[in-house]
């Protein structure tokens, strides 16, 4: 049961950290609809966090609840990637973080909806229909900035060349994984991985974006390492329910 | 002595009367919601699914069940949460979607998502509440709410909530 406990807490934490960060945007929003989307991608997000966080606390059975799984535990206790604690640079930072995240999840979740742990199947079955929505609009964007004004374009490659660094980590596995994927329950992200660069690929043909290649390769959320944002988003996060223990929704 | 069949039946009722807090002019029950009603000794047991993951009016909900069923003497409720199948507005009934559009929201149509712009399979159809034209277009996938889409009227220039296929 650790093994499970694990895996449902890193698909909370991808979903959990990157609502977070786009929350962070409401009322900062280039414009109204926009500002709105964001926000509506970000609540779905925190609903699929919050839904993976209730099974793992079932999964862990040790009394903690899904509150005490995101607003008690340390960094060095959280599995998100690092590329979903990466900052909201600019608007570009934002929807090439996005896009590279909806592309992973879409096809995570497509792959998870037939897992053999029903209750993952079954959220997963319930987030891809909202991942749907979510991929469409960050490739969108892509394609929008990508062949906009030469500032755009420049500013999306430099996000799509920024970002690039954390992407690798996406595809790691490690025991939990292996052992899951034994019992049917996790997937080989290998698979995922092809599907997920042909995807980049198609979207940055579209949006004469230009495929980095190469280069350094963040490592280490599996084991709880992250880049030095995290902090700072937990401090947020977890100000209330640390200085009010007692406090209640 | 009245059944257990009778007296879900009559529960299934109350909740026509519960609305959604956002679109007041669908129930829970228009929206499927609740899947199923049961018992565990002599607390009742609503079984129900949330729309979009992170809907703020689940918890809403919920409360609203547990003070119809207080309202109507029933103290003992659990709510049970369920995810599969997953919710679908392929559940709202057609005379749900009529109340839908003569409040002033697009209803969803069946079976497809509303696509993008950029790409090709966009759904081209979604009619106007106000003047009943399809040829409108999308300004947001977002609108008000998560489930709904931000459309505009390229007839009447009205711009329109349309309640999104999930």
């Amino acid at each position: 049961m650790k093994n499970l406990f694990k895996y449902t807490v890193r698909l909370a934490d991808n979903s959990l950290i990157l609502g977070h960060r786009l929350a962070e945007n409401c009322s900062w929003g280039p414009y109204l609809e926009e500002d709105i989307s964001v926000t509506n991608t970000s609540l779905d997000l925190l609903g699929q966090a919050e839904e993976f966080l209730i099974y793992a606390a079932e999964v862990e059975n040790e009394g903690r609840t899904a509150d005490d799984l995101a607003y008690k535990r340390p960094e060095i206790e959280y599995y998100n990637v690092q590329l979903t604690e990466q900052p909201n640079d600019d608007f570009a930072h934002i929807q090439a973080r996005q896009f590279f995240m909806d592309a992973f999840n879409f096809y995570l979740y497509s792959a998870l909806k037939n897992s053999s742990d029903s209750t993952i199947a079954a959220i997963s079955a319930k987030s891809l229909k909202e991942v749907t929505y979510h991929l469409r609009r960050s490739s969108e964007w892509l394609i929008r900035l990508g062949k906009g004004t030469p500032e755009s374009k420049e500013r999306m490659q430099k996000a799509v060349n920024d970002l690039w660094q954390f992407t690798s980590e996406l595809f790691e596995m490690d025991e939990v994984d292996e052992a899951l994927i034994s019992e049917g329950i996790a997937i080989d992200l290998k698979e995922i991985q092809k599907l997920w660069k042909n995807k980049i690929t198609e979207i940055f043909k579209m949006a004469d974006l230009t495929y980095p290649e190469g280069g350094y390769q963040a490592t280490g959320s599996r084991k709880g390492y992250h880049t030095e944002y995290l902090g700072f988003i937990l401090a947020e996060m977890q100000y209330l329910p640390r200085a009010y223990p007692t406090a209640k929704w | 002595m009245v059944t257990k069949e009778e007296t879900y039946q009559h529960i299934w009722e109350l909740f026509k009367e519960i609305p959604d807090p956002e679109i007041p002019v669908l129930s829970i029950l228009d929206l499927g919601i609740v899947r199923n009603i049961s018992s565990e000794g002599d607390t009742l047991v609503i079984t129900i699914t949330p729309t979009y993951s992170g809907c703020p009016a689940m918890s809403q909900f919920e409360d609203d069940i547990v003070a119809k069923l207080k309202e109507n003497g029933i103290e003992k409720v659990k709510i049970v949460m369920t995810y599969d199948p997953p919710w679908t507005t392929d559940w709202i009934n057609e005379e749900a979607k009529k109340r839908l559009e003569n409040y002033g929201i697009a209803p969803p149509i069946k079976g497809t998502q509303d696509k993008g712009v950029l790409f090709k399979e966009r759904v081209e159809n979604v009619r106007c509440p106000q003047c009943k034209s399809t040829k409108t277009e999308v300004i947001s996938q977002f609108g008000s709410t998560a489930c709904k889409a931000l459309y505009r009227c390229k007839d009447c220039l009205e711009p329109f909530d349309y309640f999104k296929c999930l």
